[in-house]
């Protein structure tokens, strides 16, 4: 699989990414700038998290105006995958490529611990080795978590089968429904706010985020 | 600041000069100062920057061994960790700041530490921080701790350097002087470490990062002067911080650290330009000459004296190669900060800085550090703590148990550590409160750094000699604890005002012992950081001091970092006490919290026996023989073994304590150089160390769902979680 991770400026678990994505790929990922105006030949791009531009507006407002953000469009209207992960999540909603925000955590504190993420459906590129209900730990690190959209999008997004994962212990961040990660209608971009990529090596706690990597290394072998 | 005030000595004293100090200035000089000239004495010479009161006593502690590279005397302190790598650590102390505004305080506390840390070459890979804050019952003590909590994890978390450990003490001395130390751990190839000498007459000296304010003159003079009530109103003194400036200016350093373009490089600090360019090229022995209307600014009509005094953050000053200018200024331009040429190396052994064509400042270098003040300052032994006397139990072992895992000093930090970012990097292999240290993996290799920050104020002020040596004998005990290897420390001297002969004294007898704990444990001190004057004045006028604290900051290797053992209870294993128990109740948690008394001598210090009982253990754990370890330390050994049940899930029976040791001393003494091991087989266990001549003994089994004590009451685990969970929620509560 080829696989881009995108480093804007503040972006900061791009490391934590690289190492998940190579785990499972058996392939370093390239890392591209924020002003980058076209992709090299990917199989998926992620925006992985941290605090672009010091999430001094609003988190991931200021990155989904980056130069590379164009090229990104493009490569997703043409059916590439995309994953975002926290502050790539703030940033796919911000240049809605998903629908819906992110806003301040309910308890207006900064969160930081594992929790508990049920898997909603598995015939996608993201969660491909799981299946419907399994759950699994991802830590979750994050201010600005509080998935929140209007009524009818939640209806349509449950109606439509994109929501991706379930905060399973009860939302700890304020989250609408309980939802961590959405998808898009093609399920080919896929957001969510807790960390798989911290938790894939037995030595740092387990291998519970493992399966997304696996999957997607799986789909895209070749 | 006044440009029209008349410079002499009630100026030079508004600065925090004495008339003294002054003298030497002028006979310097040969001459009157400018402001500007005054100002780059008085913070030359403050105590934050001069060390003057603690330099004769920080000279004696033991600073060398095989694995040090660099030892005090630099940005922080460098140790050969394997693998031709190097870890470079240093903690340091944003007291002062952090009570007038918790928030930016304790944040630029984590800015400043890291740029310490990264201004020699290295990734910053972990933060720890030794936190002290006032009686919970004050109300100001809330704002704080609400304050300091979301400043350092507004920095850490931003930045994207995982926050793995650290302590919190709560006690009334710090009413008004709360206690922020801040530890940055980073790492470099040892064959690229960067050092802060300039050289090379001619050579550039840049200027990189944040663009220059008004905020934080005079930073360094406050740090250096007692506080009262009008505290508040120096406000302006305090610094703003941005992390995500920090962050690029990180990323921006290491990418050029990555080329030859740079000679010399240090942060700019307390005292900011000034100290800056005047330690770097007093340390290279050269002169340096700058022209101050290149540095970039974000205030408009900045005078030559603000722009020397200004402790603006995220700045860095560089000495480059001239033929490499353009390309570190490609690399500064990508990361979108500011670079500025703002002046140049010269022969001349002097500072001159000049302002708008006007030589605003011109300073021999030499006499400047030379003749900085050195003050032998009286001591005088500190009063004997009131004896320990007899001491009834009037509770029971039960309800002392809850009463302490529930109490501030020892209750769940997790309402603390859920706000930093402990995951960031990917390589978090112990997380906080999961081992007695925290164990982090070196990218693209084997090894694991444990790191720890330990000090025990109450025992320091009762015998600051013996205090002095069991804050770093417990940092090696933890680090031991998880299997590493301890390496160095550094250390973070927090004390009153060197002005009174007790404070001194205090101060010289924690040196002293902290010298002999380092000695007898191969266990040398690299780096550190000196906060003296801490102290409130109360509307009456009295000033008291806070309790002596030297917070020791440990750093100890794992080759490899799957060794680590934490203190979580595994099921179905032998529980093991190794050391020897006598019940030492004085100054114990349980005596304050149960009696209301802070009383007697703190528990003696063994250092051959701590010595062979860690190595034992360290050996025990690196064999594969030990599921998990803990040390014992504040609240004992039955706090110990409800804190390894508790993080395990698992509950444990236990045996009849030995004779001869009153119940309450036997399960809340606080005896030094013990250690619990969770083993398969205990007696083995038992056996081997009695060897190698430690007393141990088989304290009872894991399993169950609660810890049965040899009463046979059972506590349940509920009931222990709910216990030690409370405190911080309920004292933050909205």
């Amino acid at each position: 699989m080829k696989a881009g991770i995108v480093v804007f400026p503040g972006t900061n678990r791009e490391r934590d990414m690289a190492i998940a994505l190579a785990g499972s790929t058996g392939r370093r990922p390239v890392l591209l700038w924020h002003r980058e105006t076209e992709l090299p030949e990917l199989d998926l791009v992620v925006l992985p998290g941290g605090f672009s531009h010091g999430d001094y507006l609003r988190s991931g407002a200021m990155a989904a105006h980056a130069p590379i953000m164009a090229a990104i469009r493009g490569f997703a209207a043409a059916g590439g995958h995309v994953l975002g992960v926290c502050n790539g999540f703030q940033i796919l909603t911000e240049a809605q490529l998903l629908p819906g925000a992110l806003l301040r955590n309910a308890g207006m504190r900064f969160l930081s611990h594992d929790c508990t993420l049920r898997v909603e459906r598995g015939d996608t590129a993201f969660t491909r080795h799981w299946r419907p209900g399994d759950l699994f730990r991802a830590p979750l690190a994050h201010g600005d978590g509080n998935y929140i959209a209007d009524a009818g999008t939640l209806d349509r997004l449950e109606g439509e089968g994109l929501v991706a994962f379930r905060y399973a212990d009860g939302s700890p961040n304020g989250s609408a429904r309980g939802i961590a990660g959405v998808l898009s209608p093609n399920l080919r971009i896929c957001g969510l706010m807790p960390h798989p990529e911290d938790l894939v090596d037995p030595l740092m706690g387990g291998i519970d985020g493992r399966p997304l990597f696996d999957g997607l290394a799986e789909l895209f072998a070749a | 600041m006044s440009g029209t005030r008349t410079i002499g000595p009630e100026l030079a004293r508004e600065f925090g000069l004495t008339a003294n100090e002054y003298g030497t200035l002028l006979g310097i000089m040969a001459r009157d100062p400018s402001l500007t000239e005054l100002g780059i004495f008085s913070v030359m010479w403050s105590e934050h920057c001069s060390y003057k009161s603690s330099r004769v006593w920080l000279r004696t502690l033991p600073s060398e061994a095989p694995w040090v590279i660099h030892g005090p005397g630099e940005n922080a302190g460098v140790v050969d960790i394997g693998d031709g790598l190097a870890a470079i650590f240093k903690m340091e102390s944003h007291n002062h700041p952090s009570f007038i505004e918790p928030y930016q305080g304790a944040a630029t506390g984590v800015g400043g530490i890291l740029r310490d840390v990264f201004t020699m070459g290295a990734r910053p890979i972990a933060n720890l921080n030794a936190l002290r804050f006032g009686s919970t019952d004050n109300p100001v003590t809330r704002r704080i701790v609400d304050g300091v909590v979301r400043g350092i994890g507004g920095y850490g978390n931003c930045v994207g350097v995982p926050t793995v450990g650290g302590e919190i003490n709560f006690h009334p001395a710090y009413d008004g002087n709360p206690l922020v130390n801040a530890m940055t751990v980073g790492v470099a190839r040892r064959d690229r470490i960067f050092l802060s000498a300039a050289a090379g007459i001619g050579n550039p000296v840049v200027y990189v990062g944040s663009a220059t304010g008004r905020d934080g003159i005079h930073g360094a003079t406050m740090a250096s002067a007692e506080f009262d009530e009008t505290a508040a109103a120096r406000r302006p003194t305090v610094q703003v911080g941005d992390p995500f400036t920090e962050k690029l200016l990180i990323e921006a350093c290491l990418e050029l650290m990555a080329t030859d373009a740079i000679v010399a490089i240090q942060d700019m600090g307390a005292a900011g330009l000034t100290s800056s360019s005047v330690e770097m090229a007093g340390r290279g022995g050269v002169g340096i000459e700058l022209d101050l209307d290149h540095v970039p600014q974000r205030e408009t009509g900045m005078t030559a004296y603000e722009m020397m005094l200004s402790e603006s953050q995220e700045r860095m000053l560089m000495v480059l190669r001239p033929d490499r200018t353009e390309l570190a200024r490609a690399v500064f331009e990508k990361w979108e900060l500011d670079f500025a040429v703002i002046g140049h190396l010269t022969d001349t052994g002097r500072i001159v800085v000049r302002h708008q064509g006007r030589v605003e400042a011109d300073i021999a270098l030499a006499p400047l550090a030379d003749a900085a003040p050195l003050y032998h300052r009286p001591t005088a032994p500190s009063p004997a703590p009131e004896p320990l006397g007899s001491v009834p139990d009037p509770v029971g072992i039960e309800a002392a148990l809850i009463w302490l895992i529930g109490c501030p000093d020892i209750a769940s930090r997790a309402w603390v550590w859920d706000q930093y970012d402990s995951t960031v990097g990917g390589q978090t292999v112990r997380r906080p409160g999961a081992a007695d240290a925290a164990v982090v993996r070196i990218p693209d290799s084997r090894i694991g750094l444990a790191l720890t920050t330990d000090c025990t104020p109450r025992y320091v002020a009762a015998d600051a000699r013996l205090g002095g040596a069991q804050a770093v004998a417990e940092a090696w005990r933890n680090l031991t604890a998880v299997g590493a290897r301890p390496l160095a420390i550094t250390d973070n001297l927090n004390f009153g005002s060197p002005e009174k002969p007790e404070v001194m004294g205090q101060f010289a007898d924690a040196i002293a012992g902290m010298g002999e704990a380092c000695r007898a444990l191969d266990f040398p001190v690299v780096s550190g950081n000196v906060s003296l004057y801490n102290e409130t004045r109360a509307p009456d006028g009295t000033s008291r001091s806070i309790l002596p604290t030297p917070a020791i900051g440990g750093l100890g290797v794992l080759n490899d970092a799957a060794q680590a053992v934490g203190l979580a209870l595994p099921s179905d294993h032998d529980l093991v006490l190794l050391g020897r128990t006598e019940g030492a109740l004085g100054q114990s948690l349980w005596l304050r919290e149960i009696l209301g008394r802070e009383a007697g001598s703190p528990p003696p210090l063994d250092l051959v026996a701590e010595r062979r009982t860690g190595d034992f253990v360290r050996g025990r754990i690196l064999a594969g023989t030990v599921a998990a370890c803990h040390d014992l330390s504040d609240g004992g050994l039955l706090v110990a073994v409800a804190e390894m049940a508790m993080a395990g899930s698992m509950g444990v029976r236990l045996d009849v304590p030995q004779s001869g040791v009153s119940p309450q001393a036997y399960w809340f003494g606080e005896d030094q150089g013990r250690y619990l091991l969770a083993v398969a087989d205990g007696a083995a266990m038992v056996e081997a160390a009695r060897r190698a001549g430690i007393e141990g003994r088989v304290l009872g089994r894991s399993g169950g769902d609660g810890l049965t004590l040899p009463s046979g009451a059972t506590i349940s685990l509920a009931r222990l979680n709910q216990a030690h969970g409370a405190f911080f929620p309920a004292l933050m509560a909205d």
